[in-house]
């Protein structure tokens, strides 16, 4: 199946959408500018309303944008309806015609491309068995599980071949385990046809998992681009960090500051840390710890109260009070070290270097 | 904010779909031209006199005695028929939602009574009331000996329009009890209400803009039934009998059309407040689902009653049926009883067979046109953005409201002389065509309804992904949308089928000679006096009916598919 692997660029896309509790109009999108590259995994990520799902649904043909210019492989496409957009998309609730069976469902583009028959046949059996669905044909959809309804839907999205493969939460009706199982699969398949795909999820390790760069959003804005690890390790926002894993802030006053270090007071401490912020001198500014980052010790960066020591299976989880500021660790070996008791004193544990002001 | 751009391109896409495009326009058509157009031209009729606006018409037909009574009357008929209608219907409904039955046969026969009004003519229970309680009736003359014996007049025309129209009631209510949570009434019960108190303050409140909402459906098709009054009215005249005779007796047409106007402003206002206010508030006070299985009522003082009394109605509207057969075996009603083929052999030695035939074939061709476009109409309305897509909804919906008899004048004044009197489409009048183009537009708003209830229940998702992998608008109609929606599409065409075989009110004035159909044979010989010939039509046209509705059950068993997709 080599087909020419598109490409996908939004160009300053807005969306007005009327909120319908007050009638007044707000950016659903705004002012969105993105370069998604030939063949690779790209997730929209936040939480809901922030946007996520209209840039698919536009990207798709089912919405327009107010403003900016879509390109599916440098060609604008913001006149084409749908069934003309060389995109296939994957539903949230699978939406496979409840009237067809197996076969039927994924040959339905082919048709309306009037494909031939044999040739219908050969594609169909191949997607099916890609998808490991093999033998399933004759079955209709209210027979199969979740699950193998998702592997139809991504079968009937792929067997045409399309520039681009859009994904709309697609996992979100499956159980967590299901989930975990489909998304390596989903990210396997994407990788052996090598195809552009567009992701929707608002569930993070998805996101993390399955893909090759990261869009997050956030109130209709993209908020940070990035591969998963540059937005775990580097996050440019506050909301980022908070939305990425659990962080925990704690207020800072920056004392120097140069391109890449920064030397700040917190809690009554002085720490060199990373400037993210690019934070100048006399700045205030938030020091970001993630809870598995830290560890509790008799000795360490800075001195807390110990207020809720909870045990959670694989980890010590505790909440403390530092300097007057409320923070969560959360501690995966906690066997080799002491377990500190409510009301306990302890010393936060981590290195200066790995951390960073925002 | 700029939202132009969105706009520019939705019409751009719109418009690359020629096939959608011609739809619409022909539906715009259609609609304009057999539904606003002849009611505009009553308006026109009734204002518009020798070159400029005025109200003498209107002056005249007020001044009329027969009109201002007709128009009381028409209004009293009306209150009566719907409080009681939605009284029993009420009634019929709390003992199936709430009340435990002791034996299934009250719940088989509950179900057969609020089928028979859809599939009979709507006017069989008049013939039968006459045949049991009028001057030779078998209950006031030989059975109880009353020789004077009057139901003709409000009585009667009340009786026989409760009676068919209270099943219509018990529908709508039953499916908003069974909508009530039961853990509501539990839990006032729980603090201490009785059963009565519970009713009072929990059931009764939450139901009370359904009611209203029953009420007024009812109130509606009583003041715009035609069929009733005009068999069993006698001297009781409403507005719908005095606007025929208006034309047909007094061959004033233009006071005809005035009256048309006042009866139409009087449904049209009445469904406005019911589809918009009503009908809404009734969505907002029960949109919950039942939580679980209702604890149904045992305690004997309150089932006996309940039970003996829908009993009670529900055989006697049985018996009403079964006496229309009856009627026509019979040899002579109230004389001599000995079972007799000559009514039949009678009907089909006249004009029987044509009569069945032109029926039929009328009917069988406006049905699948009805059922089509009110597909159309539904898919449009639901799933696609458009202006002119309100206008659509709202004209078909309108035609809900619109009496028969006042559509018919609205034809004859529109049509007679052809468009605006000018001869164009004149040709149209007095054919066939006409005939089939006032079944569809009669039937139109019951397959419209249903086909956008049922189109409501499906996921956008489905036909969004037909369209993402290529299809067209068409295309996903024909291949994705009909089909999920097949139930409601053969039962909208099987209830066209039968409206229109059934149809009356707007047709008597606009058939001509050329055809003969089998409504206007039984109102001709009831009217005679002639009742076994006319129960033996009646018989025959009830017979077809049910033989239809038998046909669609059979059809869904085979071909539906959408009860597989609900157990999902």
């Amino acid at each position: 199946m080599e087909k020419k692997k598109k490409g996908v660029r939004l160009e300053h896309i807005s969306k007005i959408y009327n909120d319908p509790k007050t009638g007044k109009e707000f950016y659903a999108v705004h002012d969105a500018d993105l370069n998604i590259e030939p063949g690779t995994f790209v997730t929209l990520l936040g939480p809901s309303g922030c946007g996520k799902t209209t840039i698919l649904r536009m990207i798709a043909g089912f919405e327009s944008p107010d403003e900016g210019e879509i390109y599916l492989d440098n060609q604008p496409i913001n006149g084409l309806t749908p069934n003309k957009r060389d995109t296939a998309m994957v539903f949230q609730s699978y939406a496979l015609l409840p009237h067809y069976n197996v076969f039927d469902n994924v040959a339905y583009g082919l048709k309306i491309r009037k494909v031939p028959k044999d040739e219908i046949r050969e594609k169909v059996l191949n997607i099916l068995k890609l998808v490991e669905m093999e033998g399933m044909e004759s079955r209709m959809t209210n027979q199969l599980s979740g699950g193998q309804q998702q592997r139809v839907a991504l079968a009937r999205a792929l067997v045409l071949e399309p520039g681009v493969l859009l994904f709309d939460e697609p996992l979100s009706n499956l159980d967590a385990k299901l989930r975990v199982t489909m998304r390596t699969e989903i990210r396997k398949i994407q990788q052996k046809v090598g195809i552009t795909a567009i992701y929707v999820t608002h569930d993070q390790s998805e996101a993390m998992s399955i893909s090759d760069k990261i869009i997050i959003m956030s109130k209709g804005k993209v908020e940070q681009i990035g591969t998963p690890r540059e937005i775990y390790y580097h996050p440019n926002s506050r909301f980022v960090a908070d939305f990425i894993g659990e962080a925990n802030f704690l207020d800072a006053q920056v004392l120097e500051a140069g391109e890449e270090k920064a030397k700040i007071l917190v809690a009554g401490e002085t720490l060199e840390v990373n400037n993210f912020a690019h934070a100048k001198a006399g700045d205030k500014s938030e020091l970001v710890l993630r809870p598995e980052a830290v560890s509790l010790s008799e000795s360490g960066v800075i001195e807390g109260t110990v207020t809720l020591s909870t045990f959670m299976g694989s980890y010590q989880y505790y909440q403390l009070s530092v300097g007057g500021m409320e923070i969560q660790i959360t501690d995966y070996n906690p066997v080799n070290r002491r377990i500190y008791e409510t009301g306990e004193r302890a010393f936060l544990d981590f290195d200066p270097r790995g951390v960073y002001i925002l | 904010m700029a939202r132009r751009q969105s706009a520019d391109l939705e019409r751009k896409k719109f418009f690359s779909d020629p096939i959608l495009i011609s739809m619409i326009v022909v539906l715009l058509i259609f609609l304009s031209l057999f539904i606003l157009y002849p009611l505009l031209m009553l308006l026109v009729d009734s204002f518009y006199a020798e070159g400029h606006l005025t109200l003498d018409v209107f002056k005249r037909v007020l001044s009329l005695e027969r009109f201002r009574n007709a128009f009381r009357n028409t209004l009293v008929l009306g209150v009566i028929t719907g409080l009681a209608s939605t009284a029993i219907g009420l009634l019929f409904a709390y003992v199936e939602v709430y009340v435990k039955l002791k034996t299934k046969i009250l719940e088989k026969l509950f179900g057969l009574v609020s089928m028979l009004p859809v599939v009979s003519p709507p006017f069989v229970l008049s013939l039968s009331m006459i045949m049991l309680f009028g001057r030779s009736g078998i209950i006031t003359r030989s059975m109880l000996h009353i020789y004077d014996s009057n139901v003709y007049g409000l009585k009667g025309i009340a009786i026989v329009q409760t009676l068919t129209f209270f099943p219509v009631c018990y529908l709508m209510l039953k499916g908003l009890l069974k909508n009530i949570d039961p853990s509501l009434e539990e839990a006032t019960r729980d603090m201490g209400a009785t059963r009565w108190k519970v009713f009072t303050s929990v059931t009764f409140p939450l139901l009370l803009p359904g009611l209203g909402n029953a009420f007024l459906v009812t109130f509606i098709e009583s003041v715009a039934d035609f069929a009733n009054p005009m068999l069993i009215g006698g001297s009781y005249d409403t507005l719908a009998t005095t606007i025929y005779l208006q034309v047909t007796g007094a061959y004033d047409s233009t006071g005809a059309a005035a009256m048309s106007v006042v009866l139409l402003s009087l449904t049209v206002i009445l469904f406005l407040i019911q589809k918009y206010y009503l009908e809404k508030k009734t969505a907002a006070t029960l949109t919950g689902k039942a939580s679980r299985m209702r604890m149904l009522i045992e305690d004997k003082s309150v089932t006996t009653p309940l039970t003996i009394f829908c009993g009670i109605v529900a055989a006697f509207v049985l018996l009403m049926y079964i006496m229309v057969p009856f009627g026509a075996l019979f040899t002579l009603w109230g004389r001599d009883y000995t079972l007799s083929l000559k009514w039949f052999q009678y009907m089909f030695k006249t004009s029987g067979l044509k009569a069945f035939k032109d029926s039929f074939v009328l009917s069988l061709i406006s049905a699948p046109i009805t059922a089509f476009l009110s597909m159309v109409i539904s898919y449009l309305v639901v799933k696609k953005r458009f202006r002119g897509r309100s206008f659509i909804e709202f004209v078909s919906m309108l035609a809900m409201a619109v009496p028969g008899t006042v559509l018919g004048i609205g034809y004859i004044r529109g049509y007679a002389n052809g468009l605006f009197r000018s001869g164009v489409l004149s040709s149209l009048y007095g054919t066939g065509v006409i005939l089939v183009i006032v079944f569809v537009v009669r039937s139109l708003p019951t397959g419209t309804r249903s086909g956008i209830s049922a189109l409501r229940q499906i996921d956008k998702s489905i036909e969004e992904s037909a369209y993402d992998m290529g299809a067209n608008s068409a295309r996903v109609f024909m291949t994705v949308t009909l089909p999920l929606i097949k139930d409601s599409f053969f039962s909208g065409l099987v209830t066209a089928f039968v409206r229109s075989i059934t149809a009356i009110s707007a047709i008597i004035l606009l058939v001509t000679p050329d055809f003969l159909l089998i409504t206007c044979q039984i109102n001709e010989q009831a009217e005679k006096g002639n009742y076994g010939v006319a129960c033996a039509y009646a018989t025959v046209l009830i017979a077809i009916t049910y033989g239809a509705v038998l046909l669609m059950n059979l059809m869904m068993k085979f071909f539906g598919v959408s009860r597989k997709m609900k157990e999902e």
